[in-house]
């Protein structure tokens, strides 16, 4: 028979303000197996677990409740607390009686009521625990980063700094991301390429790293230390081990397009390198436009190619791998600001957005540096900058703060003056978001040194006026209306979620919020962790994130996946479920409720009939311990340990059996 | 034939007599029966929602009730503002069951949920259809340049009334091209022409109003095509105040779309009540209509 004590945490006043402890206590002492009961103040603290371990010597005790807050916080401490102890730490259980009682309810007598049902429950079901044994897995030692932006790359170099190989499945032709395509960062005004192009450099002549460019992760099975992820590599039509970047092609490419790196402001040919310090620097053929590909004409870079690196056959190809752990570095795409009937339904062909301005302040841009009405390629003297396009707007944008633009756009401002001092900038906002290091003083120097006019309101109207752009806003401060003749129109556009968020999510069961950023394990304790474990969050998939809070938190998921690789076995929580193949029939009703793919179906050969049947067989590392399974059996063959009928019953008989004995 | 309860609002039986003369005859010849609400009291307008609230809830209300007793399932108001006042009283009374509550008490009935509110711009959009129209057209407009303008309260606020762009509204300039006219982009169709202070703050009328009619000129046009009693008033009324103040001419006749429709039709201008403008528009109009 169980020796069960009982130990009632006050939680500060956290409980016991609501919930009358020490009559829990009292009534807890006549539950069936119940030897010992006590409260105490803090039963997480130190004084509080040796309390505990003293308490199971001193009484004999063999099974442990702790009446306290959710398992999700202290269930581990106490578990280990309970092995302390001497005793399998699997014969604990915890009381929820702060978030699911002392903090919901106000009525103390009420809610001490429910406190005491709540314990009953919890020695209820440990006298019927059964000893677990925690097993292991082996760990693949490798590391696959999703996303090649400056947060893929700072992760990969960091886990090849730990001495981890890493693959980068990047889409684009080349690593880089949104980073690339910026001018100069705030707020120090570091070129972003000169910051950037080092690490890209990095990444590519690191021996630990391996690039998978225009590529895609196509499908992801397995689990933590062992994920087995089917990868396509796009055709490129040029061989990267036999091209040398030489540029011949695309200099005599005859087809000339919009480039999507120069948000199409400038061009690039049918067989290209987005941008020119690419990694890797190897072109490739876009195969909707190619001359060669669609109508079999030209085929002039195969011909100029000095190392016959031009290969027209060539087809996708789809690799599969092995990995230990993943992080997840997508990144964000921008609002789309042409539902905004009042900016013009993106008619308008000088309201441009951050991203544009961004390639017209780079030199190396389509523009050569220089800020030009795209419309007619004349030098934009006035320019207007609009924050919040699409950022807390829950009618029709995002309802969250997009946490960049405030920055992005005085930096912007503060460049549109140093190109031409005779530019006039103004900006229209609705709050100034400048928290971070040296960031409100940056905004102030943008205002008050290079007079930036900054105009706190919204504006209502754009429309055209003589082939000028006529911006009607208004000036909250100064309580007036403000119409400007602006050359220039530039949408601080919010940052959003991929399209295809959510598909990536399911691939690796990790959840996703309203707006399709992936959800991190904990806000503010588990940032970076996902609650698939071996799947990391970095960057802006996550949330709005500036390059400083991208690369500290890719330095962090490399930390947490490193962590992991440096066990050579890794154990997983032995309350998942059990199959009693005595009665499976075979019906497999489990797998197709699964939501884990743990479960498959096993040949055995029958005790009695001597026959091969077919039974269901649980993988225990994929297993997550939800209890899907276990209802969906019809026979009653599977069981969930940790949480068994013959527990669950348990339970349910403590509170109906007797009702009404110490009321 | 299209059974409907008609609910002009007392514009269309005054100062906006030429849109109920012409939006009946076109009913008519489009197969549209108009049953005029029996007893129809004001919808309340702009007074009614300054003072009390329950009140420009009440009154819509009280109309709603009474085209629903009429044994009809929709209701057209051409007034914007009538239209307005009861999508929205409508739509309020269904959300809010405290209010619905205090309404019904009010009127000492139970409240209309049913019937369905239209503006007849909508009735032919959607109901009739611009295909059928474009067949019974008898005339065409002649590359007629037309500046669309919906005003205010036609197609906002979306989420109550849920027809058209908030901001680019374009069924009248679907109406105007499928008559054979040429229907302007321009960025002016919903901003405010100053409504009802033409009698209490006139200068702002003359200042909004006016801005309209020099960005519809600027935009080409040649005429402006309007479906809201007010709008038509403020921009045909005041255009010569507005001129003078301005020192730029104008001379651009304001026209409701149903009596562009009704001479599409092959009605008369005398018929559709034409004269009664202030900017006549007879000349541009004999000049531009060419029977087919």
């Amino acid at each position: 028979m169980a020796r069960i004590g009982v130990f009632v945490c006050h939680c500060g006043t956290n409980i016991s303000a609501t919930v009358d402890v020490k009559k829990v206590a009292e009534i807890a002492k006549g539950f069936p197996g119940v030897k010992f009961t006590t409260d105490y103040r803090y039963m997480c603290s130190e004084p509080g677990q040796d309390l505990i371990q003293k308490m199971v010597k001193e009484h004999n005790l063999t099974r442990i409740v702790v009446a306290a807050c959710s398992p999700s916080l202290h269930e581990k401490t106490f578990r280990t607390c309970t092995q302390n102890a001497g005793l399998n730490p699997y014969f604990f259980e915890m009381a929820n009686i702060r978030e699911q009682c002392s903090w919901v309810h106000d009525d103390r007598e009420e809610a001490t009521l429910k406190a005491i049902d709540i314990v009953k429950l919890a020695a209820a079901k440990v006298g019927k625990n059964n000893p677990l044994q925690t097993t292991f897995i082996p760990v693949e030692k490798r590391v696959l980063i999703i996303g090649g932006g400056i947060s893929g790359i700072q992760a990969a170099i960091d886990v090849a700094f730990n001495g981890f190989e890493t693959v980068i499945v990047e889409r684009e032709p080349s690593i880089g991301g949104r980073m690339a395509m910026f001018d100069k960062t705030f707020p120090t005004l570091d070129c972003a390429a000169c910051i950037l192009t080092p690490k890209m450099v990095e990444v590519n002549q690191s021996d630990l790293i391996k690039l998978y460019t225009y590529s895609e992760v196509e499908e992801v099975s397995g689990y933590v230390g062992n994920f087995k992820v089917k990868i396509r590599r796009k055709a490129r039509l040029v061989d990267e081990n036999k091209c040398n970047g030489c540029g011949t092609c695309w200099q005599r490419c005859p087809v000339r397009l919009p480039s999507e790196f120069d948000m199409n402001l400038g061009k690039r040919k049918a067989i290209y390198v987005p941008f020119p310090q690419a990694v890797p620097n190897v072109p490739v053929i876009d195969q909707e436009h190619c001359l060669y590909i669609n109508k079999k004409k030209c085929g002039i870079c195969k011909k100029v190619c000095p190392f016959e690196a031009i290969d027209y056959e060539q087809k996708d190809e789809v690799i599969e791998e092995k990995f230990g752990a993943i992080i997840v570095a997508t990144g964000f795409t921008m609002f789309d600001h042409s539902i905004y009937g009042e900016y013009g339904y993106g008619k308008y062909k000088n309201v441009t957005t951050g991203l544009h301005f961004e390639r017209m302040l780079n030199s190396s841009g389509p523009t050569g540096g220089k800020i030009v009405r795209p419309s007619d390629g004349k030098e934009a003297k006035k320019v207007v900058f609009i924050q919040c396009v699409g950022s807390r707007d829950e009618a029709r944008g995002m309802p969250y703060c997009s946490r960049l633009c405030c920055m992005y756009t005085a930096k912007q401002a503060l460049l549109l003056k140093e190109h031409n001092p005779e530019a006039e900038a103004y900006v229209f906002y609705i709050d100034i978001r400048a928290a971070g290091k040296n960031y409100e003083e940056f905004v102030e120097r943008v205002q008050d040194e290079y007079g930036a006019t900054y105009l706190r309101g919204r504006v209502s109207k754009i429309f055209q006026r003589n082939g000028r752009l006529m911006v009607r806003g208004c000036d909250t401060l100064s309580g007036t209306q403000i119409e400007i003749d602006a050359d220039l129109v530039v949408l601080a556009t919010a940052l959003i979620a991929r399209p295809d968020a959510i598909k990536l999510a399911q691939m690796l069961h990790i959840p996703y919020d309203q707006n399709r950023l992936f959800t991190e394990a904990h806000p503010k304790l588990a940032p970076v962790e996902t609650v698939t474990t071996g799947v990391f969050l970095t960057g802006a998939c996550q949330s709005p994130k500036d390059i400083p809070d991208t690369v500290a938190t890719a330095s962090a998921a490399s930390v947490k996946a490193c962590g992991l690789l440096s066990h050579e076995k890794l154990p997983i929580d032995p309350q998942i479920a059990r199959v009693d193949v005595e009665i499976c029939s075979g019906c497999l009703a489990c797998q197709e409720v699964c939501p884990f793919g743990a479960i498959e179906k096993e040949e055995i050969v029958d005790r009695v009939t001597q026959q091969k049947r077919w039974v269901a067989k649980i993988a225990p590392s994929l297993c997550n311990g939800c209890g899907a399974c276990n209802t969906a059996c019809r026979p009653g063959a599977i069981d969930l340990d940790g949480f068994t009928e013959e527990q669950i019953f348990g339970q349910i008989e403590s509170l109906t059996a007797d009702k009404g004995d110490e009321r | 034939m299209m059974k409907v309860a008609y609910y002009p609002g007392c514009s269309l039986h005054s100062t906006a007599r030429e849109y109920d003369i012409s939006f009946q005859l076109v009913c008519r010849k489009l197969g549209i029966e108009l049953q005029e609400i029996p007893h129809w009291v004001c919808c309340g307008s702009s007074p009614a929602h300054v003072t009390s609230h329950l009140l420009s809830i009440a009154l819509p209300c009280k109309n709603l009730i009474l085209a629903e007793e009429m044994g009809l399932d929709t209701v057209v108001a051409p007034c914007a503002a009538c239209f307005n006042r009861l999508k929205i009283a409508k739509q309020e009374v269904a959300e809010d069951s405290k209010l619905k509550k205090e309404v019904e008490e009010v009127l000492g009935k139970p409240s209309a949920g049913k019937i369905e509110v239209k503006h007849p711009l909508q009735v032919i959009i959607e109901d009739v259809g611009l295909k059928k129209v474009e067949e019974m057209a008898r005339r065409k407009l002649q590359g007629l340049r037309v500046a669309s303008y919906y005003g205010c309260l036609l197609v906002r606020p979306p989420s109550v009334i849920n027809f058209d762009d908030p901001e680019d509204p374009q069924s009248m300039d679907n109406l105007v091209s499928a008559l054979g006219g040429e229907a302007l982009p321009w960025a002016f169709k919903t901003e405010c022409c100053g409504a009802s202070f033409s009698l209490s703050e006139t200068d702002i009328v003359f200042e909004l109003s006016g801005e309209i009619l020099n960005e519809a000129l600027e935009a080409g046009a040649e005429c402006i095509l309007v479906a809201c009693p007010l709008c038509q008033s403020n921009l045909d009324l005041r255009q010569k105040g507005i001129e003078k103040r301005r020192g730029k001419k104008f001379n651009l006749p304001i026209l409701y779309f149903t009596e562009l429709l009704g001479l599409a039709l092959g009605m008369s201008m005398r018929q559709l009540g034409l004269s009664r403008h202030i900017v006549n528009p007879s000349k541009l109009l004999e000049r531009k209509l060419a029977v087919t």
